[in-house]
């Protein structure tokens, strides 16, 4: 029996025993008949399905967009569930008049998960309502109708009204939000926790983005363990000599996390081109890790920064270098019933810089080709230190010891760079598919590497030098 | 000339617009707009799987489904021997089963459907179904169908003047292969139909269908009834794009199907993933050119030979190949033209329309040749388009003349308006500067003909009621897409009739209101449509006209009118109103409902002659694109898509400038990202939006500028408006040679081939040939060393 779960919908209070592995999207489309939540895709990649996620932090309840298509049931247990329909006044609210005047609906059909990701941008904390901020909650929408250039120009129209971005009391004022928002955190504080029971689950799902994709005909057949449900799993600590982050951490929390952001000044550009917002609300670090995909965003850049995990099972914890948790295709150094409990990340030198570099079909939204992180330390001239990782390049995620090593104490210069690939070259092995082929990703993996010492030393090395140097 | 960009467009809108802009818009924004699988659920409501082919090609030994039968909660699997009527469902050449009985043909071919109390139940018993398959040889490229005698009905040519004896008077001839990929329509709403039994062996279907009237008669033939027992609904298409033109109509038959032999409604919807591997998509072709020229640019042969890579059916390949030849010189006049074109079976999913519908591939291929003319003669690209551009009178290959041509005047204009000498300046500039990062740009004009290539099919048919309330009800055969029909409808009848669109309601589409209407496609919906509504409306009119003089004691019913719901005489208002007049009419029992029919005058095609005027008129227009290119990543972004396009005169500007964005978007989309791709084995390895990417809100550039002529009234269309739905798609083409451009600022003198989608692989393989050969031999070595 799957336990009783409590939350708030819209604005009526649901208490359910339905299976905790069933979809968001499901449970509302097909046992609630609430039909305005759209199914496009089923796999995070259309945003039809977008829904709001509020959470109590604090005296405050927070609200996310994600894609109901990917999150289960299970996980809503004291939380505010927000569909279009939670959206609606009598009157249009500003994102839907927004859409109107501009003709940014055609077939309608992408149309209101997008309402709702744009009233969640505007429910996020204060700030001016921009072009970008837009074009960021438009991130995880398709439209094949529009042509997006009336979507995007909805914020021309939103910067009349409501102008800025604000708190949601602002926005009940203002008539742009229902007024049951504001008994929200009152009716959230009053649901009682789920009792702590022993699971013992088939499989646990973390933010479900890789899970889903890959067996969500499955998933609300069978126990499952709703890790969100362990709020010991989030958060970032800086402690002596790194940082730790629980492995439940998404990557948005990641990216906005201060101590992150002064190790990783570009996080921001990189964040953009990982998934979309409703799935960066959703994919955690430990998911990345675990799901093991030779290609993942998260991995590369940690595997670059030298991270060790921290595993646990019951009170038994041990650490693991991530290098050296992958031992072949999706296999990993981890037991069955271990869980990625932290990921340790060591505080580089001063004067470490740390470059990350993708290349996708679709730049954004899009899984690489190839991927790519370096962190290098320059001395006087000379490479101290040097740590490169590549993804799509191997069966797993690779850091790439040899280019490293070779790299170490070489001068910052154009031939360094022609000698790296060549090592490079050596250390890969990757096979053709739907990303790309084994050539192509040989050659990205020539570019990337160029790429990364242009960026991070555009005065010493000059892509032109390094093409005249071979 | 009115430039309809974002800068300037804002606070000019004219008031009352808005609810004209698009009339479902608001309920579009609340989530409460329906579509096939949001209607009320009946309680008894079951569910269909299809079970598709796991191979490409042979022949069925064993089929079953028993141990799916007895699975949970599975009501009936049925197959090709529970058909009760005619097994078939090709629309122009009866050569597709609705199930496979014998042979299959394709990977996701529907073999069998299974129907169960819930989606999920039909589905985990689809995986108990066991099938036994005798596999045969595939072919996937249409090339080798063509040697191997694969074709669809026969290849046919368009001819004008002589190309053999032209070539001599060429100073360059030059030859070449395009090879352009398939599409995927990706319309947001997957393919759905449900279908509902009445008395007396009756079926109401609700579909989401381009095509009602194809929908009703196959689901006919497939249960062997008479079309009228069989009732097709569409409230709206969740985007169809063409992929709902002939495709919508098997998951329909499924359902109905179903439906007979369980006598309780039926929902089929197809998962995004289903719908990807099953259906058929935008055809992928091989085309081989031939272009001759003077030195200075003026063309004056081409030949061209086009594979259409047709997949495993006719479906509508036969009419889309003959668009092809239609749109072979796109905007240009070539006095000696041969082009060949033959539909070719392959054994991959039937491709059919989308929108264009065979006219892009056909462009391509034509802006191939100038581009490889213009490098060889070391002009720019845009000097040989101008030269060649059609003028007034000027004679198509299929005989139709350029009438009120405006190839050149959308060209000029577009030149003028922005700047083309600026922009080239520019882009030079930056090339000079940058090493890795280099822009590019590209013109490209349009020239596509409005109107079904099939004369029979320019009908349409509209049902006009006006009650007693003074509010007004149109039905038609068009199908709402997201094209903008509603608003459109709404506004030609509250025109015509002189009262506030609010009192207008377009309903659903039924087969049962209006009757065998052509599929709301061709760009032509609106046109045919409207001018329908046009002539019921104006049946009611008169009528109405008639009543108010009699009312008003005046003899000349033709000097009434009615404006803004007044009834006026000789342009004085009388006092009466819409409404009363409505009342007056209605206790005189005068007749308040009207059926209208129009039918294209003056269109004919000789297809012994492959001569005639088979379209009503053009669509003309140019664009420019400007690109940057990562050259050291090989990525790209399309920096603005300036664009002046012909619409006549503009009926709902916001409604047709989403049109032209929107088909843009998919141009862009086809030629750069979209990579359709199947293996050897004939599997969609692009079957899932993870794998198949089409444009976001990032790739489009935040600089499109969209121009509409001014003064350009087409006399044939209702209020002067011409046809704007395909047109747009076309301008995205110029995106593929602005890349090119920028690619050849980085490697003057690589060898680059005529192949689309340009991928991101694409341009970085193309432009480091070198260095992957450097690459891979090194790689060699090891191996052996090793
Ligand atoms: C539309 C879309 C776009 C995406 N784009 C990107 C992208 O750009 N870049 C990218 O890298 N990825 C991308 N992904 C993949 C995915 O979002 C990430 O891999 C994400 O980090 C997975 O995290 P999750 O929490 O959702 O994992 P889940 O799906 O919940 O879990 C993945 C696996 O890890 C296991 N697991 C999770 N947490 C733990 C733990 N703490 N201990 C032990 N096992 C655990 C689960 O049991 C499961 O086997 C995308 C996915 C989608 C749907
Ligand atoms: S249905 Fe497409 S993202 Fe959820
Ligand atoms: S309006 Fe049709 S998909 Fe956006």
């Amino acid at each position: 029996m799957p336990p009783t779960i409590q939350f708030i919908l819209n604005d009526r209070t649901i208490s359910t025993d339905i299976p905790t592995g069933l979809l968001v999207l499901d449970f509302l489309r097909k046992y609630l008949h609430l039909h305005g939540t759209k199914e496009g895709c089923k796999e995070g990649d259309c945003g039809a399905c977008t829904v709001l996620v509020g959470e109590l932090r604090g005296r405050k309840v927070e609200y996310l967009p994600v894609t109901s298509c990917l999150m289960p049931v299970g996980e809503l247990h004291g939380k505010h569930l927000v569909t279009i329909e939670g959206l609606n006044l009598p009157q249009l609210n500003p994102a839907q008049e927004a859409i109107v005047e501009e003709g940014a609906t055609q077939c309608g059909f992408c149309t209101p998960g997008i309402v709702v990701s744009m009233t969640g941008y505007l429910m996020q904390a204060d700030g001016p309502v921009t072009a970008d901020g837009i074009k960021m909650a438009l991130s995880g929408h398709l439209c094949r109708c529009t042509g997006y250039r009336s979507l995007k120009q909805s914020w021309m129209y939103l910067q009349q009204r409501p102008g800025q971005r604000r708190g949601i009391e602002a926005l009940v004022k203002a008539g742009i939000l229902p007024e049951y928002f504001l008994e929200i955190p009152k009716r959230l504080r009053a649901i009682p926790p789920l009792p702590e029971k022993a699971p013992s689950p088939q499989v646990v799902i973390a933010g479900g983005t890789d899970l889903y994709v890959q067996q969500g005909e499955r998933l609300p057949d069978i126990p499952v363990g709703v890790l969100n449900l362990r709020p010991e799993l989030r958060g970032i600590q800086r402690e002596n000599g790194h940082l730790r982050v629980g492995a439940l951490t998404t990557f948005e929390e990641f990216a906005a996390h201060a101590e992150v952001r002064r190790l990783v000044p570009d996080i921001d550009q990189y964040m953009a081109l990982i998934a979309s917002w409703q799935i960066r609300n959703r994919a955690t670090l430990g998911g990345n890790i675990v799901n093991a995909s030779p290609i993942a965003d998260m991995t590369i850049l940690l595997l670059a920064l030298n991270a060790t995990l921290v595993l646990q099972n019951g009170s038994a914890q041990r650490e693991v270098p991530l290098a050296e948790f992958y031992r072949g295709y999706k296999t990993l150094d981890k037991q069955p019933d271990e869980l990625v409990y932290d990921i340790l990340i060591p505080l580089p030198p001063p004067g470490t810089k740390i470059n990350w570099e993708k290349v996708s079909k679709r730049k954004y939204l899009d899984i690489a080709s190839v991927n790519s992180a370096i962190a290098v330390r320059v001395e006087d001239g000379h490479i101290a230190e040097a740590t490169l990782a590549m993804g799509g390049v191997a069966p797993v995620p690779l850091l790439m010891r040899r280019t490293g090593a070779f790299l170490i104490g070489k001068p910052l210069a154009p031939d360094t760079v022609t000698g790296a690939i060549e090592v490079a070259q050596q250390e890969i092995s990757p096979i053709s598919d739907i990303r790309g082929s084994a050539d192509y990703k040989r050659l990205l993996t020539r570019q990337l590497t160029i790429a990364h010492f242009c960026k991070l030393f555009p005065e010493q090395i000059k892509a032109r030098d390094v093409y005249e140097s071979q | 000339m009115n430039r309809n960009n974002h800068r300037n467009r804002r606070g000019r809108r004219e008031s009352g617009e808005r609810v004209l802009i698009n009339t479902d818009a608001a309920s579009h924004t609340r989530g409460e707009s329906q579509y096939v699988d949001d209607l009320p659920r009946p309680a008894d409501l079951l569910h269909a799987a299809v079970f598709g082919s796991p191979v490409a090609h042979g022949r069925l030994k064993t089929l079953d489904t028993s141990a799916a039968l007895a699975s949970e909660g599975v009501v009936a699997v049925l197959t090709a021997a529970d058909i009760p009527g005619e097994n078939q469902i090709g629309p122009i050449i009866p050569d597709e089963e609705l199930l496979a009985s014998e042979e299959v043909h394709f990977v996701g071919q529907p073999v069998a459907v299974v129907v169960a109390e819930t989606a999920e139940l039909a589905r985990k018993a689809r995986e108990k179904i066991r099938i036994d398959i005798e596999e045969q040889d595939i072919i996937t490229d249409p090339i080798e169908a063509y040697e191997k005698g694969e074709i669809i009905g026969s290849p046919r040519v368009f001819e004008l003047g002589d190309v053999a004896s032209a070539w001599e008077q060429c100073d360059l001839i030059l030859e070449d292969t395009c090879v352009v990929g398939g599409q995927e329509h990706v319309y947001l709403e997957t393919q759905r139909a449900r279908a509902v039994p009445q008395e007396g062996g009756r079926l109401q279907i609700f579909s989401s269908t381009q095509s009602p009237y194809a929908t009703q008669r196959t689901v006919a033939r497939i249960l062997g009834v008479p079309n009228h027992a069989i009732e097709v609904d569409v409230l709206r298409l969740g985007g169809g794009f063409g992929g709902k033109e002939d495709q919508a109509t098997p998951w329909a038959c499924m359902a109905a199907l179903a439906a007979r032999h369980t006598g309780r409604p039926v929902e089929l919807v197809l998962s995004r993933a289903e719908d990807m591997r099953m259906t058929g998509k935008r055809h992928p072709y091989v085309s081989k050119f031939k272009i001759g020229v003077k030195r200075d640019g003026t063309i004056l042969a081409y030949e061209v030979r086009h594979y259409q890579n047709a997949g495993a059916a006719a479906d509508l390949s036969p009419a889309i190949l003959e668009r092809t030849l239609f749109h072979s010189t796109n905007a240009y006049f070539i006095p000696n033209v041969r082009a060949f074109a033959v539909s070719c079976r392959t054994n991959l999913p039937p491709f059919t329309a989308f929108r264009g519908f065979g006219g892009p591939q056909a462009m391509f291929v034509i802006e191939s040749a100038i581009t490889k003319v213009a490098e060889a003669l070391g002009l720019p690209r845009e000097a040989v388009q101008r030269k060649n551009l059609l003028q007034e009178g000027d004679a198509f290959p299929y005989g139709q003349r350029a009438e009120r041509c405006r190839a050149r005047r959308t060209w000029d204009e577009t030149v003028m308006a922005y700047d083309l000498t600026a922009i080239r300046e520019c882009v030079r500039q930056f090339n000079e500067t940058h090493f890795e990062r280099k822009k590019g740009y590209a013109l490209m004009p349009v020239c596509f003909g409005i109107s079904f290539t099939s004369t029979f099919m320019n009908q349409a048919g509209a049902l006009v009621h006006v009650y007693t309330d003074g509010s007004v009800s149109v039905s038609t055969g068009g199908v709402e897409m997201g094209q903008g029909l509603r608003a459109n409808l709404t506004r030609i009848a509250a025109q015509a009739l002189g009262i506030r669109p609010q009192r207008i309601r377009v309903e659903t589409t039924n087969t049962t209101r209006v009757a065998n209407m052509s599929p709301s496609a061709a760009s032509a919906t609106t046109v045919l449509n409207g001018n329908a509504t046009l002539m019921a409306v104006e049946q009611i009119l008169e009528r109405l006209k008639r009543v108010a003089a009699q009312e008003l004691n005046v003899a000349d019913w033709q000097a009434i009118r009615i404006a803004d719901e007044a009834v006026l005489h000789g342009g004085h208002d009388t006092g009466m109103t819409w409404s009363e007049l409505v009342q007056k009419a209605y206790l005189r029992r005068v007749d308040l409902s009207a059926h209208g029919f129009y039918a294209t005058p003056n269109l004919y095609f000789d297809r012994e002659k492959e001569k005639g005027r088979p379209f009503a008129y053009h669509v003309y227009g140019t664009a420019i694109v400007e690109v940057t290119v990562d050259c050291l990543r090989g990525t790209y972004e399309v920096d603005s898509v300036k664009i002046v396009h012909d619409l006549g005169r503009p009926l709902n500007r916001t409604v047709d400038l989403g049109q032209v964005e929107g088909g843009l978007a998919q141009g862009l989309g086809w030629m750069t990202m979209e990579d359709l791709r199947f293996n050897e084995r004939g599997e969609c390895l692009s079957a899932t939006l993870a794998t198949y990417k089409v444009p976001d809100a990032f790739f489009m550039p935040d600089d499109i500028q969209v121009a509409f002529l001014e003064d350009a009234d087409e006399p044939t269309g209702p209020y002067g408006n011409k046809a704007v739905g395909e047109p747009p798609f076309m301008y995205g083409i110029g995106v593929f040679f602005a890349i090119r451009h920028a690619m050849r600022a980085f490697r003057p003198n690589t060898e680059l081939p005529f192949r689309a989608p340009m991928t991101p692989e694409r341009v970085l393989m193309q432009l480091h040939q070198v260095e992957v050969e450097a690459l891979t031999a090194a790689q060699a070595s090891v191996a052996v060393t090793m």
